[in-house]
């Protein structure tokens, strides 16, 4: 072990490099840490903890609808309230808690078990964590005003639309979840690149520890999974606040586009929610079995089978709404196959407890409990892909109790048993001994016992939100027991809260590695410092054993001489260092973006639409001052990181993280314009009211003005083009210029074209162009930004023979933006000319 | 499909419990848990139950064999039907459906407003009412007597109460209308 260690650099003294790397990777000290804090640890327990606050809420909410439900009659609530109760629980458990607390999983462990010392893009972390906070904020705070979503959590239109929904409640949820998506896009953008580029020396993607992989899976799910669902929420939301009518039989909507997109998000979701917790699984059960993962190459098949499959499953969600039989046959099929990898992990998982020797800890026990509970949730879940039984089902308890046996025995189990395996590393303490286990059996109880009956009282016939039933007696007894169980549950959860507190007070401090895991994340000592490694770890000190030796610097790139936050960016598949990347210190610009795409979704809720272009120029400021801050002026010499080793800066090389994080922007905003293409292509085919009333843009002008636009937008990508290739020259500078200029002459004809289209209240084609022009619109105008900003590094001398400023990102801006519009442009002409 | 699944059940917790309490020994065969338990067993049972599935369904779809068809519309909060009277002639009604005994029934189902569902859980199947298009459901009492029937789409404030009744009759005694509220419904 140690004395087979390879070290890359002399060592020094421990204690130095601690305080030269704390100086530098310290939060600020009192309320401006607070604020300006970028370092993923701290980011990643404020996400942890505020996600627990809100499955705190969450749960308070579920425990009223028991109270409701404990009998036939309840007068507790009214039909009102109960509405908006059942549908802020769905939504605060899956927007406010699950995937915030995947995400903040993700940011705290992913460097420490990968062995670099932050994620990719510290600063998009906070701005992530700030857009959460507020988004979630308004969401409760209209809980309190009672104007509080009331449509269920997956808000069918036409119920949810202007209508049939006149107040604000709608809107809050439109605006308030896609206001928490934003964090959870930065945060699938950040995990991606930081997975693929921010390992530790020389460790190939294939032998990566398995998290690693599971959070890779859940961050491409959610670049393209997310997506569909933010379309959904623009398109309603300009359906409610302009009646443009995407979701209106009577003027060639169908409220069935709405249950496609929803779903589309809405299955992959539930794999992008179990992911991170089969990771967590298959990271403790072989440490706690004292052995190693059973078949770590079908593990990694079965994720990636996952990760394909779930996009092929949405329609099991709408049997019921009238699809043929055929399709419903392979939906149908495909569902059922998806339990396949599903099963080849819990096998893998049996085998690793098979080949090991298991250990009844903590953390094993929710392993346990995950097993029993999942096992029946996946089991109702292969019965209800079988269409007869669903079409039975749908809609009832039944399918309650299948989704809560998923998610919770899918999802909060493994996410318990993650949380007291790294309470140690967190806080730097062992627990108290026992609390912890009696939680457990109050949870796993209390669970059992309110939802194991729910799927009888859902066969009894009992559809799911509705608050009374005075009429059916059969439905009392389990529901009663249900609601008394749920009671139970709920004092494991606040038990198990306690403990947590206990222990973070009270524990004795914790030895180093105190499960005696084999993983990277435990090479460092407790509580993990901010900066996670004085030096990286890489081969020979790929171990949790190298910790004294990494910890004395003798790893890769040991310390902060230059005083710099620096991590090591590798080679995506080898793991073959490439350059240092030199990461933001604290600042305070994050909080300040998030506040003002804040203020634009405040204005939206009120209804001042003619106030948001100040927070839509409030927003660009901002963003323009992100990019103030990148590379430099100056060019920096290789930097020593190993014997014999040395490696360029960041702002000298062209595989950047930025550049590799625009890219991961980019498949996340073709999945949006992908759903977008699909939206015109259903409503055309699918929908009642067409074809549409005859159109206005069919004459010259339209036609020349979208030429105008695509010829100033592929002068624009031979610009970026030619600004990058001459760099060293004073040419670059007229090449950004000339970039800036076409920019603006195609947004110039772009917008013209708006004074053209049809009336988008006429018709939902009409409607459907207006969006498609909206996003060109919004990409020309980002495509000039980055070409101003390129006009601006290459001014200001940040662009030379070495340093290429922001212009390859413009460049790839620049080329998307050309390709949707021309795709665009060729939709709309076929329209016009079919 | 129960007796199944808890088998199901009962082998994957043996396995687990087994795994945790077997004596020392020789390690794991990799290929025997991932590719035979993990792949070959599970999609041995999928394979079975999609087919049965799929058979179960075509039998009961709609096909054109002259069945006798009625109308549902749904409405916030409420179900308006159309079917066949004692006369033969179309017969209009408010919360209550009246179909024959014995034969199969083609329910095409329609809203006025939002997305309902209908649903008579003793009669199986369910399908969403959704404004602009028409679905057809397949039903088939066998005993005549009345049957209940809900909304299983959430619709907003009157869900809860948005049920209505099946009367199936023996074909040919088209029950007494007289005693039986059949319109205004709407309180």
């Amino acid at each position: 072990m140690n004395d087979q260690t390879q070290s890359v650099n002399p060592p020094q003294r421990a204690l130095t490099l601690h305080r030269e790397l704390t100086a530098v990777w310290s939060d600020l000290p009192g309320w401006r840490g607070v604020l300006a804090s970028v370092n993923h640890g701290t980011i990643g327990l404020r996400f942890m903890a505020t996600a627990c606050v809100f499955f705190a809420i969450g749960g308070v909410l579920s425990m009223l609808i028991r109270a409701q439900l404990a009998t036939p009659r309840g007068a507790f609530l009214d039909t009102a309230v109960y509405n908006q109760i059942f549908t802020m629980h769905g939504s605060i458990m899956m927007f406010l808690f699950a995937i915030p607390m995947l995400e903040g999983l993700a940011l705290w462990l992913l460097p420490k078990i990968l062995g670099a010392r932050d994620m990719a893009f510290p600063r998009l972390s906070a701005l992530g964590y700030w857009c959460y906070l507020f988004g979630g904020t308004i969401i409760l705070l209209s809980l309190l005003g009672g104007v509080a979503p009331d449509g269920g959590w997956f808000m069918y239109t036409p119920l949810s639309d202007k209508t049939h929904t006149p107040g604000i409640n709608a809107d809050v949820w439109l605006l308030g979840i896609t206001f928490v998506e934003i964090s959870a896009v930065a945060a699938a953008v950040e995990i991606t690149v930081t997975i693929l580029r921010c390992r530790s020396a020389d460790m190939p993607l294939t032998r990566m520890p398995l998290m690693g992989w599971y959070m890779l899976g859940t961050s491409v799910m959610m670049l393209v999974g997310f997506p569909p669902l933010i379309l959904g929420s623009i398109l309603l939301e300009l359906e409610r606040a302009f009646d443009w009518p995407f979701f209106d039989v009577t003027r060639g909507g169908d409220p069935l586009l709405w249950q496609h997109l929803f779903w589309l998000f809405g299955h992959p979701e539930v794999y992008i929610i179990f992911l991170p917790a089969a990771g967590a699984l298959s990271t403790i059960i072989p440490v706690l079995s004292r052995t190693t993962i059973l078949g770590y190459g079908t593990i990694v098949a079965a994720v990636l089978g996952l990760v394909f499959l779930s996009f092929g499953l949405w329609v099991h969600h709408m049997f019921t709404v009238g699809i043929p039989h055929m399709a419903l046959a392979f939906f149908s099929a495909a569902s059922a196959l998806v339990a396949v990898p599903t099963a080849v992990q819990v096998f893998a998982w049996i085998g690793t407890i098979w080949k090991g020797r298991p250990e009844l800890k903590l953390p094993m026990l929710y392993v346990l409990g995950f097993f029993l509970t999942f096992v029946m949730g996946g089991l109702t879940g292969v019965m209800l892909a079988i269409v007869p039984f669903n079409w039975q089902a749908h809609d009832t308890a039944f399918v309650t109790a299948h989704l809560h046996y998923v998610l919770i025995g899918g999802f909060v189990f493994p996410m318990l048993a993650a949380l007291t395996y790294w309470m140690p590393l967190i806080c730097g303490r062992a627990r108290v001994p026992r609390v912890g286990e009696a939680a457990f059996w109050l949870i796993l109880i209390g669970f059992h016992g309110t939802f194991f009956i729910m799927h009888l009282t859902g066969l009894l016939g009992m559809p799911r939100r509705i608050d009374v039933y005075p009429d059916n007696p059969e439905w009392i007894i389990p529901n009663l027991v249900s609601s008394i169980f749920s009671m139970v549950m709920a004092m494991g959860f606040a038990l198990f809260a306690f403990d947590i507190v206990m222990q973070v007070i009270f524990g004795a401090h914790s030895r180093r590695n105190p499960w005696r895991a084999p993983t990277l994340d435990w090479a460092m000592s407790l509580p993990a410092p901010a900066y996670n490694f004085a030096s990286l770890p890489g081969p020979g000190l790929d171990h949790a054993d190298a910790a004294v030796a990494l910890a004395r610097g003798t790893g890769w790139l040991p310390g902060a001489p230059r005083g710099w936050r620096e991590t090591l960016v590798v080679n995506a598949g080898s793991g073959r260092p490439e350059h240092v990347a030199v990461l933001p210190d604290n600042t305070m610009l994050p909080i300040a973006t998030a506040a003002v795409i804040g203020s634009f979704f405040m204005l939206m809720l009120a209804g001042l639409y003619w106030l948001t272009p100040l927070a839509l120029v409030a927003i660009v400021l901002t963003l323009w001052r992100w990019g103030a801050v990148m590379g430099a002026d100056t060019d920096h010499a290789p930097i020593l990181v190993a014997k014999g080793q040395s490696l360029p800066v960041h702002w000298q090389v062209r595989g950047t993280l930025a550049y590799g994080g625009a890219v991961a922007t980019l498949v996340a905003d073709s999945s949006l314009y992908a759903c977008l293409l699909f939206g015109v292509g259903f409503l055309s085919v699918v929908a009642p009211a067409w074809p549409a009333p005859e159109s206005g843009l069919s004459g010259l002008w339209s036609a020349m003005l979208i030429g105008v636009a695509l010829v100033a937008l592929t002068l624009g990508a031979l610009f970026a083009r030619r600004a990058e290739a001459r760099r060293g020259s004073a040419i670059a500078q007229t090449q950004t210029r000339l970039g800036v200029v076409s920019g603006v002459i195609a947004l110039v004809a772009l917008v013209s074209i708006a004074l053209l289209l049809d009336d988008p209240t006429r018709h939902a084609r009409d409607a459907l162009r207006g969006v498609l022009l909206g996003f060109a619109v919004v990409h020309m105008g980002i495509a000039t930004l980055l070409a101003a900003r390129s006009h601006a590094d290459a001014r200001d001398g940040r662009i030379s023979a070495q340093r290429r400023g922001a212009v390859p990102v413009w460049r790839l801006w620049q080329d998307f933006a050309l390709a949707t519009t021309a795709i665009s442009g060729l939709l709309v002409a076929a329209q016009e000319v079919l | 499909m129960l007796i199944g699944s808890a088998a199901i059940i009962a082998f994957v917790l043996i396995l687990l419990a087994w795994a945790w309490r077997r004596p020392e020994g020789k390690g794991a065969d990799e290929r025997v848990w991932t590719l035979g338990l993990g792949v070959g067993f599970v999609m041995a049972v999928l394979v079975a139950l999609v087919g049965y599935g799929f058979w179960v369904g075509e039998r009961i779809l709609p096909r054109s064999d002259g069945a006798v068809r009625v109308a549902a519309e749904a409405r916030q909060w409420g179900w308006a039907f159309r079917q066949p009277g004692p006369d033969g002639q179309p017969l209009e009604t408010q919360e209550v459906l009246y179909v024959p005994a014995g034969v199969p029934i083609d329910i095409e189902i329609t809203s006025t407003d939002v997305i309902h569902s209908f649903w008579v859980p003793r009669l199986g199947g369910k399908m969403d009412a959704v404004p602009g298009r028409v679905n057809v459901a397949r039903l088939m009492a066998h005993t005549p007597g009345e049957y209940e029937g809900l909304c299983a789409e959430f619709c907003g404030l009157g869900h809860s109460f948005m049920r209505f009744s099946v009367i199936v009759y023996e074909p040919g005694a088209f029950p007494d209308l007289s005693n039986r509220q059949t319109g205004g419904a709407d309180e």
